[in-house]
């Protein structure tokens, strides 16, 4: 325990604020290489033990019953200024894990839908929770050589509303996903100019 | 990125390790970015978790690493904070994200200064 806390690169003492932005897609889709490409640390793994009904579970009790299940999930971190963290968590999108997210991930600034091209219908479920819970993404294809795309095609295999944004990335290189997480910002930025000009 | 060493834990060590408790303070909620920060040094006979928890947060430390260091469970680690919250051990630095509370209780944009800190943060990677 104490040599992995020697290993640790600390946060400043100011460090006062963090923040959440959550990378959801299939296996294999690139979720831990894109955070381990921007973050500071090497990404880290943990677990959250959850109730059926989408509870953290606090209680002892229920961390081995059946009612309860584990979900684990890796994630990395950016220090942004002298005082706002952002936090990147890597999470399956598959359908049996979405129940946790929705609590597991409250209070998060956004999320990035990254993609397969060769394997579009992975994403379906991860995009139909997104919108239903009203949380702001956007769609990400990561580059693994399979055959090119036009947006189009793209938009209409995810069936994707014109205002989300669609990339293409590259999740090993870093410029490239840090673009990605830019792209989800000037995102939210945009929504609440929408918003404004609404009300 | 090794397993958690919990995993294969009996629940009779995760009752041991929160000293029987089964609930963190429900008024108190620890978020997974809850940043921690040890207002005091590990003491003599400390549990030992409490003690690395005071070690590990000598600077701000976020409620999921430190629960990815211990190798344990979020749920656990936010009844051990909890603790040492209460004796007045540590703080906790919440999370400033959210603009108004949205109306229909899901989502709601955040504050665009925030945005606007991130987005320049970001930049400047
Ligand atoms: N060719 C290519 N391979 C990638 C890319 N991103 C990730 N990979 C590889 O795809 C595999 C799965 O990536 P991983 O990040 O573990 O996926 P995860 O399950 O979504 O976390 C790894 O072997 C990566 O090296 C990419 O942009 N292009
Ligand atoms: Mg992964």
């Amino acid at each position: 325990m104490d040599s992995a806390i020697s290993e640790r690169t600390p946060l400043t003492s100011t460090a006062d604020n963090g923040l959440k932005i959550v990378i959801v897609g299939g296996f294999g889709v690139g979720k831990t290489t894109l955070v381990r490409s921007v973050s500071e640390i090497r990404p880290l793994n943990t677990e959250e033990t959850m109730t059926r009904a989408g509870e953290a579970v606090d209680d002892v009790a229920q961390v081995h019953t059946k009612t309860s299940t584990t979900v684990a999930f890796d994630f990395g971190r950016i220090t942004l200024d002298a005082h706002n963290v952002l936090y990147l968590f890597g999470a399956p999108g598959q359908e049996r894990f979405w129940f946790l997210w929705d609590r597991l991930f409250a209070g998060t600034l956004g999320a990035v839908v990254l993609v397969d091209t060769r394997r579009l219908a992975d994403s379906w479920y991860a995009i139909d929770r997104l919108e239903h819970h009203g949380m702001p993404f956007i769609v990400a294809c990561n580059d693994f050589g399979g055959p090119a795309h036009t947006e189009q095609e793209i938009r209409e295999a995810l069936d994707l509303a014109d205002h989300v944004p669609l990339v293409e990335c590259d999740a090993r290189d870093r410029s490239s996903s840090k673009y990605v997480l830019i792209t989800l910002v000037t995102h939210l930025q945009r929504l609440h100019a929408l918003r404004e000009t609404r009300t | 990125m090794s397993p958690a060493s919990h995993r294969d834990e009996s629940p009779d060590r995760l009752y041991t390790l929160t000293g029987g408790r089964t609930r963190s303070a429900p008024d108190a909620p620890f978020d997974l970015v809850t940043l921690v920060v040890a207002e005091s040094d590990p003491a003599p006979g400390m549990q030992s978790e409490h003690a690395a928890i005071l070690r590990l947060c000598r600077r701000p430390t976020a409620v999921v690493e430190v629960a990815a260091e211990l190798a344990l469970p979020v749920g656990i680690v936010r009844i051990l904070l909890a603790d040492l919250l209460g004796t007045g051990r540590i703080s906790a630095r919440h999370p400033r994200t959210s603009g108004p509370a949205d109306p229909s209780g899901s989502y709601s944009l955040p504050d665009p200064d925030i945005l606007e800190q991130v987005l320049v943060g970001l930049r400047n990677l």
